[in-house]
């Protein structure tokens, strides 16, 4: 860390500029985080890990500002019976909210610092931790040090609904930072849905933790205000048997970073990571990254990434998946594409294998391209005009990363969401 | 309903000259057939007059009942009443083939100001329209083309015709690849089709598919031009005796 000199102004004016929440259980790992954050620095341009996207906007510690747009989408999810959790501007609004007390699932407010939640004592800053090696994730650290508000998710049996976070804008020019924490116990399942704007600067982690034969299910839209900036983590570690599955729209927002961090601990387990993106002008910028680590026995993970990027937007993806010693049987999956609709239009891909056992397949595979001029023909020869059948081309191609959503319903919502995004950028 | 007038063709790429003045009229009602060897003209002809990139026109003209074709955009031509059946079908991985069906039908309703067809009226038509060409539930819902077979992609675009109702329906090679059966399935449907405002111009290599689809006139076409036209006789001297004949007593 020859640049951590360097990178000592920046993140003192960023911890300058922020308090940190006193009291409770928490302030132990909000202290470690701050102190892991000072050792490593927030990120710099030099960094390798973000050789293709410039972090200066998310470090700055000025706010951002974004532009409100008008709320004319049809909301998401509202066909689904949910437990709706709203915050404004990055703080929960208990009046907007649902009850939080239901079957087989207990939900507190981190701001509330509830005093007998050794669970979350446990969890919070917990794995973040743990995915800061091999590579450091600064912004992670920073959220878990002073991020002021999030829920905190005991998952003890089987609700019959969804937990939906709905994150609403009202002010212009305002950071967010929210920290979930999610564990499942043993046999326990859950589905989350997040959508909305969040904010101008959003910095978010998600902290899951899936016990044995457990399963999660995650399904997330971002975007709509095109100058909002995001850099959100996941970090999720997965016990025997167990499954983890998440999948992200993404349209529009000028600077979205989003980190998928995943360890697969239990045998017998399987995570699915998937994204859909849509992006459209030169100063949209898009990244997955993702590190996946499999250490047992027989797991299988699945990254799958499809990105569409015209009028000059750059699109990034860096995947690894890596094996350890003694993880057999690994079934490892990874694939990122990109649909590119102008020559202007970027995506850079990174994808990485590190394997030490010697009994695993691993796949990966990257590809660009631009719309198939065949198959547009075909479609115009049948009198689809060449801006309809361009759409129906580039849903298709998202398609593939669309049907790693299992529910039908939040499928067609997702598909739903794409398909006004293309209209509404026609042309 | 389709007059071609000394068309003059070229690729757009390369200093070549594909079509060298091709001379066509296709009566509404009847059933034209362009037989001729490989590389005479006969799918460059058939993909300048849907409006396929990579084809430079340098001369003559092309129009559906007076309407100049080779101004419109494919899209525009096909919603005219032009419809090309292609030698090779393409594969369209993640569409649907009821949507593509669909959207494709109301497009071109769309185009000409008429009401669009509903899901439920469409359904009814596409079923019995798939009925008839033996296209199944399962073959409706995949995606377009995809994993299909030689013969199951041929009946695919004889229902695509069948469901958008052309005025001028050009085949191209559509007896390519296929076995007797598929051919005799492919030839009842487009017979079916057959109709005094419709026109067809049959693009083949050999005489057997006009066995099937009985033409009223057939064209020789050769090295980018039509060098003779006769009646369905011509095809079976073809058969016969190759095109060797007829390109010597042109010569």
């Amino acid at each position: 860390m020859a640049d951590l000199a360097l990178k000592q102004t920046p993140t003192e004016a960023m911890i300058g500029s922020l308090a940190l929440p006193v009291g409770g259980w928490s302030d132990t790992a909000r202290k470690d985080a701050l102190a892991r954050l000072q050792g490593m620095g927030l990120p710099q341009r030099r960094d390798e890990y973000w050789k293709y996207t410039r972090p200066d906007t998310l470090i700055q510690p000025e706010p951002v500002s974004a532009a409100l747009r008008g709320s004319d989408d049809v909301a998401l999810f509202d066909q689904i019976d949910r437990i709706k959790i709203v915050f404004v501007d990055g703080v929960y609004d208990a009046d907007a909210s649902d009850d939080l007390a239901q079957e087989g699932i207990t939900i507190d407010r981190l701001a509330d610092m509830p005093t007998d939640l050794h669970w979350a004592r446990d969890l919070y800053g917990t794995l973040e931790k743990n995915g800061q090696t091999p590579v450091a994730r600064p912004l992670a650290a920073l959220n878990t040090a002073f991020a002021p508000d999030g829920m905190l998710i005991r998952v003890t049996g089987k609700p019959s609904k969804p937990v939906n976070f709905i994150y609403r804008r009202r002010t212009e020019i305002a950071d967010a930072m929210l920290h979930h924490c999610i564990k499942l116990d043993a046999g326990a399942e859950m589905t989350l849905l997040e959508n909305g704007p969040v904010a101008a600067r959003f910095n978010g982690v998600l902290e899951v933790e899936v016990g044995d034969q457990a399963a999660f299910h995650h399904v997330r839209a971002q975007g709509r205000d095109h100058e909002q900036r995001a850099a959100t983590h996941i970090f999720t570690r997965l016990g025997t048997e167990s499954a983890f599955k998440s999948f992200t729209l993404t349209a529009n927002g000028m600077m979205t970073r989003n980190e998928c961090v995943i360890e697969l601990t239990g045998d017998d387990a399987a995570a699915h990571v998937a994204g859909a993106c849509v992006g459209d002008g030169a100063d949209f910028h898009h990244d997955d990254t993702v590190f996946v680590t499999h250490d047992a026995v027989n797991c299988e993970s699945r990254q799958v990434f499809k990105k569409v990027l015209r009028n000059g937007a750059t699109g990034v993806f860096q995947g690894k998946i890596l094996v350890k010693e003694g993880a057999q049987k690994t079934d490892g999956y990874q694939i990122s594409q990109s649909l590119l609709l102008d020559g202007d239009s970027q995506f850079l891909a990174k994808p990485e294998l590190e394997i030490y056992a010697d009994d695993v397949a691993c796949s990966h595979g990257s590809t660009s391209g631009a719309i198939d001029e065949d198959a547009l023909f075909y479609l115009q020869s049948r009198g689809v005009p060449a801006a309809k059948a361009t759409d129906l081309l580039t849903l298709a191609f998202l398609a593939e990363a669309v049907a790693e959503v299992e529910d039908e319903t939040l499928r067609d919502e997702m598909t739903g969401r794409l398909t006004s995004w293309l209209e509404r950028h026609a042309g | 309903m389709l007059s071609i007038k000394g068309l003059k063709v070229k690729l757009e790429d390369e200093d070549k000259q594909i079509l060298k003045g091709v001379d066509l009229e296709v009566e509404a009602g009847k059933v034209h057939a362009i037989m001729g060897p490989n590389g005479s003209g006969k799918s460059t002809l058939s993909y300048v007059l849907s409006g396929k990139d990579g084809y430079e026109v340098t001369g003559g003209s092309a129009s559906l009942e007076g309407i100049d074709l080779l101004d419109m955009e494919p899209e525009e031509r096909a919603a005219a009443g032009l419809f090309l059946a292609f030698q090779y079908p393409v594969e369209i991985p993640g569409v649907g083939n009821m949507t593509f069906l669909r959207t494709a039908v109301n497009a071109q309703r769309k185009a000409r100001g008429e009401e669009e067809m509903s899901a439920a009226e469409f359904l009814k038509v596409v079923r019995a329209r798939a009925k008839e060409l033996k296209i199944d539930a399962a073959m409706l819902k995949r995606p377009v083309n995809v994993g299909f077979s030689g013969g199951e992609k041929k009946r695919n675009e004889i229902l695509q015709m069948a469901m958008l109702e052309p005025k001028m329906c050009i085949l191209d090679e559509t007896d390519s690849g296929l076995d007797v059966d598929a051919m005799k399935l492919v030839a009842d449907g487009v017979n079916a089709l057959r109709s005094e405002g419709r026109g067809f111009l049959v693009i083949t290599h050999y005489q057997r598919l006009l066995d099937h689809i009985q033409p009223d006139v057939v064209h020789i076409m050769a090295d980018g031009r039509i060098i003779k036209t006769g009646g369905p006789e011509l095809a079976i001297e073809v058969e016969n005796n190759g095109y060797a004949g007829i390109l010597a007593e042109v010569a």
